[in-house]
C-alpha cells in the first residue's frame, strides 16, 4: 500500500477495512471448505480420495512434512484376512469388508500387492486351542479359505520353520503391500481429483462456529463446514477440542527389523505367532519389495512422538521370533524402524460423528487392522457424509487411476531401451541397491503430492531401502531435488522441516 | 558389442589392469565406469599419502589417479561413463545402462571385477535410537565436503578409527567443525599409525578406545549420542554411559566388498573377504573371469591395489591370447591361528614366474612374533615382525622353490609369539 | 618425546629426545630411514604440515578443484593457510601441479593444483 490516502473520515474507514482485509487474507484465512481432513496417514488419504468423486472443496491437513509420515509408514504392511478381530466389533466388520477391496484398489493407485497366505503357528495343545477358537471366528466374520494344518504340513510348505511347530491356521487371503505406497498413491490421486493437501499445518485449536469449523494450526486458520478426524495417535487431542465425548489414546510402540534382500525368501507366506497377551505376537513377513521384517514388539508409551528403537525392544524381537524359526537371519539386518499403534480407550475403531458436534467426524483408534480395514472404513466415511449432509453430487470427471508409476527394474529388455530413448535420464541409474534411475525419480518429484525431501524420494522410487543406505545415492538424490525444485543443495531436508543435511557451502563469503 | 577384456570400473584397481592388458598386447578393452569421470574413489581423496611404493612420492588421491588416466588416455583405452552395469552372465555377456547407449549387451571375451567397496551402514551395525538426518557414512560426507563443496555439519562425533573415520576428522576440522571425538569399538585403532597422529593428535581430538554407541538422539536433525564402554566381549558396560551433544555423526565402521555382480555371475565367494575367491593369476572361480582391488579384499594402500590389478590384466591378456594349460598343482591356501584371512586363494604352481606374494590379515594386533608358512606339516618360511595389527595388511613372498617337491595341497600361514 | 613419525604409511614409533653434542640440539631413534630423523628434528623444533583441501573453481566439469601446499608449512598456520584457501576462486582449464598461489602466507611453499581440470 504505497498510496496516499485522503485522511478525511471516508477515506479512514475505507483505509481501516482495507488493512483488517489484508491483515485476513495474510492470516490465509477466508478459505471455506466443504471437508477438512485431519491426517494425511491411509486412512485420511484414502477418505479424501474417497470423497473427491464428489463436487466438495477438500482439504487434506497434515503436521508433517510428507503424506504418510505417522503409524502409516512404520507398520508390518500386512492386509490381514479378519479372523483375528472379536466378532461384531467395527474391527471384525471392517477387516473382512475391506480385505477384498484392495485388488480393485491396487490395479487402480497402480500399487503393487501380493496375497501370499499366512499362518498362525501353535507350538502346543493350548496354542492348538487358540487357533481353534481363530478358525471359529474367522467363520463368523465370513472369511474366506480357512484351514487348519498340522505342523508337519506347514514346514513343507515353510522349510525354515522350526519342529517344534504343532500346527497352524492357514489364511489365503493374507496379502503384503507398501502401505506407505498406497497412501501415497491416494494422496496422489486425491490430489489429481482437487483435493488441497495442506502440509506442515499442525492443529493447535479448532472452534465451533455457527457455519463452519475454523481449524487453527501453527501457520494458518482453515474453515470448514465438515471435519474428519483421522489423526492417529493424536486424534483424542483433535476430538477434546470439539467434542465433550473422549476417548483416550495411547501410543503402543512396535519395532521392526527390516532384513537384506538375499534373505527376502526366508519364509514366502506370512508368519503370525498364536496371540499372546500384547498384539499380535513377533512376525516374520517377507515385503513386496523383496526384503524381510521382523517384529513388532509392543510397549505402551508416553510421548505421541516418541519413535526411537531400543537395544531391549530389539533383543526381545529376535528372541521370540526365534520361537517361529531359530535361524531367522536377523544378522543380515539392513535397517530398523518402529512405529506407534493408536490404542484406544474403547477397544475398536471409533467411526462416526461426535454427538455433541455436528459435522465432526471421528476415524480414530485405527490400529491393527487399520491398514486392511481402510477401504472400508473410507467408504462408510462417505457414506457417513451422504447422511449428515443429504447428498453428495458425484462429479462427471473423477479419474480413480493414478498415472502409471515406472519402476525401471521391472522393465522387460525393450521397454528399457524405448523408455531411455525417449527420455535419456531413464538411462542413468541414481540408486545402485535398488535399480532406479534418474527418469523415475525425477517423475515422483513432479507427481501431485510429490516427493519434496530424501525421505519422499525414498518412499516414492525407493533409493535409500537399499542395503548401502544411500549412501551412494543420497548426494545424487539431494542435487537432482534441488535441481527439480529450484533450491540450493543445503536447503534439501531428509524428511520433517528441521531435517537438514548440509550446513552451507565450505568456501567462506559464499 | 564385443570386446576381448570388459573392466567393470574405472578406479585405481581396473585402470592399472587395462593400462597392463593394453601393454601386453591385447587392444579391444572397454573400461565401464558408473560414475562421470574415471578415478574413482581417489577422486574425492584429496589428501596425501598415495603413491610412496608406486612412484616413490607422495600424492594425493586425484593426482595418483590421474598418472593412470593419462596413461589409459595416451594407449587409447575405450572407456564408457555414467555407465551402470546390471548384470553380468555366467557366460560373460554384461548388461549395462548409461543415456546415450540405452540398455547395451556387451560379450566379452574375459572380464575383469573392480567394482571396490561400500561402506557399512547405522542400519547394518543397528544402533537404536531415533532416525534423524546428520548421519553420514564417512565416505559420503567425504563426498559432499571435497566434490560439492558443502559442509555436513559443525559439532561432529565419529564412530570407527578406520583410516577413512581419522581422515575426516582432520578435514572437518581444517573445515572450521568442531570433532568431539572418535570412538573406537575395539581396544585398537584400525587406520594407519600415522593418522593417528596428523589427524588426531594434531587437533587434540580424544580418540576412545573400547568404546560405542549405544543410542542415538534428536527428532529431526541428530542431537547427540549415548557413548559406552565395553568390555573384552565388546559389550556395554552398564554405568559408563556418557551422552555427547552433537549435530553430526560420521560412520566409518567398516568397508564391504561391493560383489553383486559377482553374484549374478554365480562366482565362489569367499565368506571372510566378502569378495570371490581368487588364484595366483587373480582368476575368480569362473574360468575367463578376473577380479583385483578392493572387490577382493580390502586394501589400506593404492599401491598394492595397483599392483593387484596389473597382475589381473597381464593375466586376462594371457587368458584372451595364449589361455592357461591345465593345473597339474593347484595349493589351496588356508589361514591358521592368528590370521584371518588370504589371497590368493589357490595358487597354480605352473602360473607362477619366480615366486607368489600372499596378501593377509591378522585377526587381532600381535607383537613380537613369528609368521609361519607351512606347506603340509613343513614350515618353509619364518619371519620375525615386531607388530602386527589387522589394520595394516601384511605381504609374505614366497619363491616358488620352497612350493615344489613335495606333493603338499595345503599351504597354511600362522601366528606363533616369540618363544612359543 | 615420543611421537609417530607421519612421513610415510610405516610409521615409526620415533623417540626424540635432547642432545647438547648434536648439530640440531636433539636425538631421534626409532627411524627407518633420514627422512623419519630429519621428521623428528623439525617436530621439536618447527612443526610443519603439508595441507590439502579444495577451492572453488569455475568453467569447469566440477565445482571443486582438489589443491594442496607442495611442502609442509607451520603447523601453527593450518587455519590460517585454510582460510586464505576458502577466500578463493579460480577458474578452469588447470593441469596438475599448476601454482595457485605463489608463496602461500611467505612460506616459500606454493599451493599447488592436485589434478587437472578442463
Amino acid at each position: 500500500m504505497g498510496r496516499c490516502i485522503e485522511v478525511d473520515l471516508c477515506g479512514f474507514f475505507i483505509a481501516n477495512s482495507l488493512l483488517v482485509v489484508i491483515w485476513y487474507l495474510q492470516k490465509g484465512g477466508v478459505c471455506m471448505y466443504d471437508v477438512a481432513i485431519i491426517g494425511a496417514g491411509v486412512i485420511g488419504a484414502f477418505i479424501a480420495r474417497e470423497l473427491s468423486r464428489y463436487e466438495l472443496k477438500i482439504a487434506l491437513i497434515d503436521k508433517d512434512n510428507d503424506v504418510s509420515n505417522g503409524a502409516s509408514k512404520a507398520n508390518s504392511a500386512i492386509i490381514h484376512a479378519g479372523y483375528d478381530a472379536k466378532p461384531g466389533t467395527n474391527m471384525a466388520k471392517f477387516n473382512s469388508l475391506g480385505n477384498p477391496m484392495f485388488d480393485k484398489i491396487c490395479q487402480e493407485l497402480d500399487v503393487e500387492i501380493d496375497r501370499i497366505g499366512s499362518f498362525v503357528i501353535g507350538f502346543d495343545d493350548a496354542d492348538m486351542e487358540t487357533i481353534e477358537g481363530l478358525y471359529k471366528r474367522g467363520i463368523e466374520n465370513s472369511i474366506e479359505g480357512l484351514e487348519i494344518i498340522d505342523g508337519d504340513k506347514v514346514r513343507e510348505m515353510e522349510p525354515n520353520l522350526n519342529d517344534t511347530i504343532k500346527g497352524a491356521l492357514y489364511a489365503p487371503t493374507c496379502g503384503i503391500l507398501s502401505p506407505w505406497e498406497l497412501t501415497i498413491a491416494l494422496a496422489e490421486n486425491a490430489a489429481d481429483n482437487g483435493v488441497e493437501i495442506l502440509l506442515n499445518n499442525e492443529v493447535e485449536d479448532i472452534k465451533k462456529r455457527d457455519l463452519a469449523y475454523k481449524i487453527i494450526t501453527n501457520k494458518r486458520e482453515i474453515d470448514s463446514k465438515y471435519v474428519i478426524n483421522c489423526a492417529g495417535v493424536y486424534a483424542d487431542k483433535i476430538n477434546n477440542m470439539v467434542s465433550n465425548e473422549s476417548f483416550e489414546i495411547t501410543p503402543r510402540k512396535g519395532q521392526y527389523f527390516v532384513l537384506d534382500k538375499s534373505v527376502g525368501d526366508f519364509v514366502d507366506t506370512v508368519i503370525f505367532q498364536c496371540p499372546l497377551n500384547v498384539g499380535k505376537g513377533v512376525i516374520i513377513v517377507p515385503t513386496i519389495h523383496g526384503n524381510l521384517l521382523v517384529g513388532p514388539d509392543a510397549e505402551d508409551i508416553e510421548e505421541k512422538d516418541n519413535t526411537a528403537t531400543s537395544a531391549e525392544g530389539l533383543e526381545y524381537i529376535k528372541e521370540v521370533a526365534r520361537r517361529s524359526a531359530a535361524t531367522v537371519p536377523v544378522n543380515k539386518v539392513i535397517t530398523t524402524y518402529s512405529g506407534l499403534r493408536a490404542e484406544v480407550s474403547t477397544g475398536d475403531f471409533v467411526i462416526g460423528e461426535a454427538r455433541d458436534a455436528k459435522g465432526f467426524i471421528n476415524v480414530a483408534g485405527i490400529k491393527s487392522p487399520g491398514l486392511s480395514s481402510s477401504p472400508a472404513i473410507a467408504e462408510y466415511v462417505v457414506d457417513i457424509m451422504k447422511d449428515i449432509r443429504g447428498e453428495l453430487i458425484e462429479k462427471d470427471k473423477f479419474n480413480p487411476r493414478r498415472r502409471r508409476v515406472l519402476r525401471f527394474d521391472k522393465l522387460s529388455d525393450e521397454e528399457k531401451t524405448d523408455l531411455i530413448k525417449k527420455d535419456p535420464r531413464f538411462g542413468r541409474i541414481i540408486c545402485r541397491c535398488e535399480s532406479v534411475t534418474e527418469g523415475e525419480i525425477v517423475d515422483i518429484i513432479n507427481r501431485n503430492a510429490g516427493a519434496t525431501t530424501v525421505d519422499g524420494v525414498k518412499r516414492r522410487a525407493r533409493p535409500g531401502t537399499g542395503r548401502c543406505q544411500g549412501g551412494f545415492c543420497g548426494p545424487r538424490v539431494a542435487e537432482i531435488l534441488a535441481r527439480e525444485l529450484n533450491k540450493d543443495i543445503a536447503e534439501i531436508v531428509k524428511d520433517n522441516e528441521g531435517s537438514y543435511i548440509l550446513t552451507g557451502k565450505t568456501s567462506k563469503g559464499e | 558389442m564385443d570386446y576381448d577384456i570388459v573392466i567393470i570400473g574405472g578406479g585405481p584397481a581396473g585402470l592399472a589392469a587395462a593400462v597392463e592388458a593394453k601393454k601386453s598386447r591385447v587392444d579391444n578393452i572397454l573400461i565401464i565406469e558408473r560414475d562421470r569421470e574415471l578415478g574413482g574413489i581417489l577422486q574425492q581423496c584429496i589428501h596425501n599419502g598415495f603413491g610412496l611404493h608406486e612412484f616413490k612420492e607422495e600424492l594425493t588421491g586425484p593426482e595418483y589417479a590421474e598418472r593412470f588416466i593419462d596413461q589409459v588416455k595416451e594407449l587409447q583405452i575405450e572407456y564408457k561413463l555414467d555407465t551402470m552395469v546390471l548384470n553380468i552372465s555366467e557366460d560373460k555377456i554384461i548388461s549395462a545402462v548409461n543415456s546415450e547407449d540405452g540398455l547395451i549387451n556387451i560379450k566379452a571375451k574375459s572380464i575383469i571385477l573392480s567394482m571396490g567397496c561400500r561402506e557399512r551402514t547405522r542400519g547394518a551395525i543397528n544402533i537404536p535410537g531415533t532416525r534423524p538426518s546428520g548421519i553420514f557414512t564417512a565416505g559420503t560426507a567425504q563426498r559432499y565436503i571435497n566434490m560439492e563443496g558443502y559442509m555436513v555439519g559443525k559439532k561432529i562425533f565419529i564412530l570407527g578409527s578406520g583410516d577413512i573415520g581419522l581422515i575426516m576428522a582432520r578435514r572437518l576440522t581444517l573445515e572450521g567443525a568442531q570433532v568431539m571425538g572418535v570412538a573406537e569399538l575395539l581396544p585398537y585403532s584400525g587406520g594407519l599409525t600415522r593418522n593417528i597422529t596428523q589427524c588426531l593428535h594434531d587437533y587434540n581430538i580424544p580418540l576412545l578406545l573400547s568404546h560405542t554407541i549405544i543410542r542415538i538422539d534428536g527428532r529431526d536433525r541428530i542431537q547427540g549420542i549415548e557413548l559406552s564402554e565395553v568390555d573384552e566381549n565388546r559389550r556395554p558396560i552398564p554405568g559408563t554411559e556418557k551422552y555427547y551433544e552433537c549435530d553430526t555423526l560420521l560412520l566409518s565402521v567398516g568397508l564391504i566388498p561391493e560383489n553383486e555382480l559377482s553374484k549374478s555371475a554365480n562366482l565362489k565367494l569367499d565368506n571372510i573377504t566378502g569378495g570371490p575367491i581368487v588364484n595366483e593369476s587373480m582368476e575368480t572361480s569362473r574360468e575367463g573371469i578376473f577380479a583385483c582391488g578392493n572387490v577382493v579384499h580390502v586394501h589400506d594402500l593404492v599401491d598394492y591395489v595397483s599392483e593387484e590389478g596389473r597382475r589381473a590384466g597381464k593375466n586376462a591378456a594371457k587368458y584372451v591370447l595364449e589361455g592357461f594349460s591345465n593345473s597339474e598343482r593347484t595349493i589351496q591356501t588356508k589361514s591358521g591361528k592368528g590370521i584371518r584371512y588370504i589371497v590368493p586363494q589357490q595358487i597354480r604352481l605352473e602360473n607362477l614366474d619366480n615366486s607368489i606374494t600372499l596378501f593377509m590379515r591378522s585377526d587381532d594386533v600381535y607383537s613380537d612374533l613369528i609368521i609361519n608358512v607351512k606347506l603340509g606339516q613343513e614350515v618353509i618360511k619364518r619371519i620375525k615382525k615386531r607388530t602386527l595389527t589387522p589394520g595394516e595388511m601384511e605381504r609374505v613372498n614366497i619363491d616358488i622353490n620352497l612350493l615344489k617337491g613335495t606333493a603338499r595341497e595345503t599351504l597354511v600361514v600362522e601366528i606363533e609369539k616369540e618363544g612359543q | 618425546m615420543e611421537t609417530i613419525c607421519i612421513v610415510c604409511p610405516i610409521g615409526c614409533r620415533l623417540t626424540i629426545t635432547k642432545d647438547t653434542t648434536s648439530p640440531d640440539g636433539y636425538l631421534v631413534s626409532g627411524n627407518q630411514c633420514k627422512r623419519g630423523e630429519r621428521y623428528g628434528i623439525l617436530e621439536m623444533t618447527n612443526p610443519t604440515r603439508v595441507i590439502t583441501s579444495t577451492v572453488k573453481i569455475n568453467k569447469a566439469h566440477l565445482k571443486r578443484l582438489p589443491v594442496k601446499t607442495n611442502g609442509a608449512i607451520p603447523k601453527d598456520m593450518n587455519f590460517k593457510c585454510m582460510e586464505l584457501i576458502n577466500s578463493l576462486e579460480i577458474e578452469a582449464p588447470i593441469k596438475v601441479g599448476q601454482v595457485i598461489i605463489k608463496n602461500i602466507l611467505d612460506t616459500g611453499i606454493d599451493l599447488v593444483a592436485s589434478r587437472s581440470m578442463d
